[in-house]
């Protein structure tokens, strides 16, 4: 208890006088997990709308494929891509292992299937008669995805969280892609794992609760985006 | 069809746009050859010595060091694969092997510290104070008494086998016999809530030792020694290797500046040093 407790102290201080490391650390975290949410709305929002959408063999079985991407496992993310750019691998030659773009491809992969699957759902679930109304009323087909894609945003919004959530709170792939470099790739998660390696708790559960504290200010913006613009 | 087509157009730009995210900064990259991959173990980084003298290294030379700490056993393998292109390993068998097959050359003694066998203060086994590892290891096996192994193939988990095998047991499936499959502060961590017995690198424990309830009840074998080298990826097989970074780096470990800084590591944290500099030596003569 009393650990914990330092620990607060510990991130309290850290906080208060800005300590140039935790301050880098926590905007390189914020940057490569925003950048990596970002391009997994683009990708998640228009494949899960497709899907959603429309009709083709085999639909059931990549819902199911996107579904278990949820829960893709980090490291698995990590090693895959870890692979794809060894030197010797075949994306190699654009020598970006153990760089904060290869975290950024990482965490985005691992985000990706999250934002769709949410948003395949949320588009999925807007009654079907709504779909005809806006068609009916003389909007374009283009119009009416972007009419239901505004209609389903309080689940959207939930799966920039989710998807924000998955990647700003992993380590498995962040450590094997980044390999946690000093004032480069070392982001709040990978840092967390070195101090505890290194038997530094009060300082590895600080950078915890300055992670936490990070997700909550974010999601907190997020939310009240969502609960402001509530459909009545 | 006009919206899937809109939608397509979506998603082929968007991956163009990662793909130039992707891009641009390996592009942006001054020289190709700056970078320097460093693939070590746990226990340099754990203890805080790359944290001194990398930095001094990378002023000297512009070079961009990334270090990757894993156990030995990956980074010998990240070695054998050209994805490493020095290495600052404790695992001399297996650094030897890596030497013979060709994957790596010029391997130079850095330094050295030791293991010791650490276990509960109440030590159930009595090996407290014995002066042979073999001998504590035999007693360990006999009273069944719980061990935590890394088993991860690390410098540490080698040396380990190694006692294991000179103590003519086969610890592995015994119930008494539980691998942690982590590093080695962790598997500490564990060891010490089990009160287990377990062997660990010297400085590591130091590093940690605040916080454990365990006591270094074996020391002092001469088959304790943990003995770190400094080996450079050979270019002839990986081209991609940066050979002269490596060089360079390599050259800097076993510099008279580095001996210095591994001489007096330490010291005014845990009042005694965590590696003694050994560049230049012979391994027969390490320990006496």
């Amino acid at each position: 208890m009393d650990m914990i407790l330092e620990g607060l102290k510990q991130a309290f201080y850290l906080l208060v006088t800005f300590d140039p490391e935790v301050m880098g650390i926590t905007w390189l975290s914020l940057k490569i997990s925003g950048t990596a949410t970002f391009f997994s709305l683009f990708f998640g929002i228009s494949v899960g709308t497709v899907v959603a959408l429309t009709e083709f063999p085999g639909r059931r079985l990549v819902v199911s494929l996107i579904n278990t991407g949820m829960g893709l496992p980090p490291v698995v993310a990590g090693l895959i891509v870890t692979i794809f750019l060894w030197r010797n691998g075949p994306l190699g030659f654009l020598e970006i292992l153990y760089t904060p773009t290869a975290m950024i491809i990482a965490q985005s992969l691992i985000a990706a299937p999250i934002v769709t699957g949410i948003s395949l759902a949320s588009i999925q679930q807007l009654p079907r008669n709504l779909r005809l109304q806006i068609l009916a009323l003389g909007a374009n087909r283009l119009q009416m995805v972007w009419i239901l894609i505004k209609e389903a945003r309080l689940p959207l919004l939930a799966a920039v969280m989710a998807g924000f959530g998955g990647v700003i709170s992993e380590v498995g792939a962040s450590i094997m892609v980044g390999g946690n470099i000093k004032g480069y790739s070392r982001v709040l998660t990978t840092a967390t794992v070195m101090e505890t390696g290194k038997g530094n708790f009060e300082i590895a559960l600080a950078l915890g609760f300055i992670l936490l504290l990070l997700a909550f200010i974010i999601n907190a913006v997020l939310t009240q985006v969502q609960q402001r613009q509530r459909p009545r | 069809m006009k919206m899937r087509k809109g939608l397509t157009w979506a998603v082929g730009l968007m991956a163009a746009l990662i793909l130039m995210a992707g891009f641009s900064p390996a592009q942006a990259a001054p020289v190709k050859q700056k970078n320097l991959i460093l693939a070590t173990t746990t226990s340099t980084q754990d203890t805080g010595l790359l944290d001194v003298i990398i930095p001094i290294f990378e002023k000297k030379t512009k070079y961009f060091v990334k270090t990757i700490a894993v156990g030995s056993g990956a980074a010998m393998a990240m070695g054998q694969k050209g994805e490493a292109d020095v290495l600052l390993v404790h695992s001399p068998a297996a650094e030897k092997k890596l030497v013979e097959e060709g994957y790596g050359v010029n391997r130079r003694l850095v330094m050295h510290n030791d293991f010791v066998i650490l276990g509960p203060a109440s030590d159930p086994a009595g090996i407290k104070g014995m002066k042979s590892a073999t001998e504590a290891f035999k007693k360990l096996a006999a009273a069944g008494s719980l061990f935590m192994t890394r088993a991860d193939k690390s410098g540490t988990h080698a040396k380990e086998m190694a006692i294991w095998k000179a103590a003519g047991v086969n610890p592995e499936g015994q119930k008494w016999y539980q691998q942690t499959g982590l590093g080695m502060g962790q598997t500490l961590g564990v060891a010490a809530e089990k009160k287990a017995y377990t062997l660990s690198d010297r400085g590591t424990y130091l590093a940690m030792k605040k916080n454990l309830g365990l006591d270094i009840l074996s020391e002092g074998d001469g088959v304790l020694l943990n003995i770190y080298h400094v080996i450079e990826v050979n270019p002839a097989k990986w081209p991609k290797v940066n050979a002269p970074g490596a060089k360079a780096f390599a050259d800097f470990m076993v510099s008279k500046q580095v001996q210095k800084i591994i001489k007096t590591f330490g010291v005014d944290k845990y009042g005694s040093p965590l590696f003694f500099p050994d560049a230049g030596k012979k391994v027969e003569d390490l320990g006496k």
